[in-house]
């Protein structure tokens, strides 16, 4: 499946626009590594517990807005757009959102 | 607040200023290098330059979460008083967006990209810290 966050990525022709997908997740806060996280307040810098599990996070939706593309029927997907929000709780929302087509390689050469 | 409180909270606002320092130098040390390093080139141009072929576009990421340390938290609240900028959150989201960047770079480097297409930088504010992702389309070149 292609995915880009260009509206015409090079080296491919749009067929067919199939419409929108959404894929998200939402991820809790983990009591561990909030108590890290505590601590790194003291020394500043990166959490980096934090960042595996919403990067994890992500992915998981990139791959739920890839299912629904492949649901529908595309085999790509262009302008993706990624997005953090906060939820009540502490939760973190991740999304992806992107428009689904049905692409074709422009050359005879071009792998994938 | 009583006189032990006060000394606890001075003292961590020394430890983590001190501590907080080190870590940042040494942060953009290793900055320095890698973006000097060979490798992808980063743009947000939606084309590619002319005469480039492209051979295999994908996605690519690159995220921090980061925490801001106990005397910048404290030097904020006097400056949210008076107001303007808000200088010692600069350095923590400059780290932050060139780690990001670069962390996107060696997944783009991973897979063979020349050049990254498109970057676009979020930042989001979750509880404490910040996150700062940047996305691009990675593209291999055929030739």
């Amino acid at each position: 499946m292609l995915l880009s966050n260009l509206k015409n990525p090079p080296g491919f022709r749009i067929t067919k626009h199939v419409g929108l997908v959404i894929g998200n997740t939402i991820r809790a806060k983990h009591i561990g590594t909030d108590i890290v996280a505590g601590l790194k307040n003291v020394v500043g810098g990166e959490i980096t517990g934090y960042t595996e599990l919403l990067s994890e996070s992500r992915n998981q939706a990139i791959k739920r807005m890839a299912n629904s593309a492949k649901r529908a029927g595309a085999n790509g997907i262009v302008n993706v757009r990624l997005g953090t929000a906060m939820l009540m709780g502490g939760a973190a929302e991740l999304y992806a959102y992107g428009t689904a087509v049905v692409v074709e390689a422009e050359q005879a050469d071009v792998a994938d | 607040m009583s006189l032990i409180r006060l000394v606890a909270r001075l003292i961590l606002v020394v430890v983590g200023g001190i501590a907080g320092c080190f870590a940042e130098s040494k942060h953009y040390r290793q900055l320095r290098r890698r973006e000097a390093a060979p490798g992808p080139t980063l743009t947000n141009l939606k084309r590619l330059p002319r005469g480039l072929v492209a051979a295999r576009t994908f996605m690519c990421v690159g995220s921090v979460v980061i925490a801001s340390d106990y005397a910048k938290s404290f030097a904020g609240a006097f400056e949210s008083l008076i107001g303007g900028e808000v200088t010692q959150l600069e350095t923590l989201i400059d780290r932050g967006q060139r780690e990001s960047l670069q962390r996107l770079r060696d997944q783009a480097a991973a897979h063979g990209a020349a050049i990254v297409l498109n970057i676009r930088l979020e930042t989001a504010v979750i509880g404490q810290g910040a996150e700062i992702i940047a996305y691009g389309t990675g593209v291999k070149l055929a030739n």
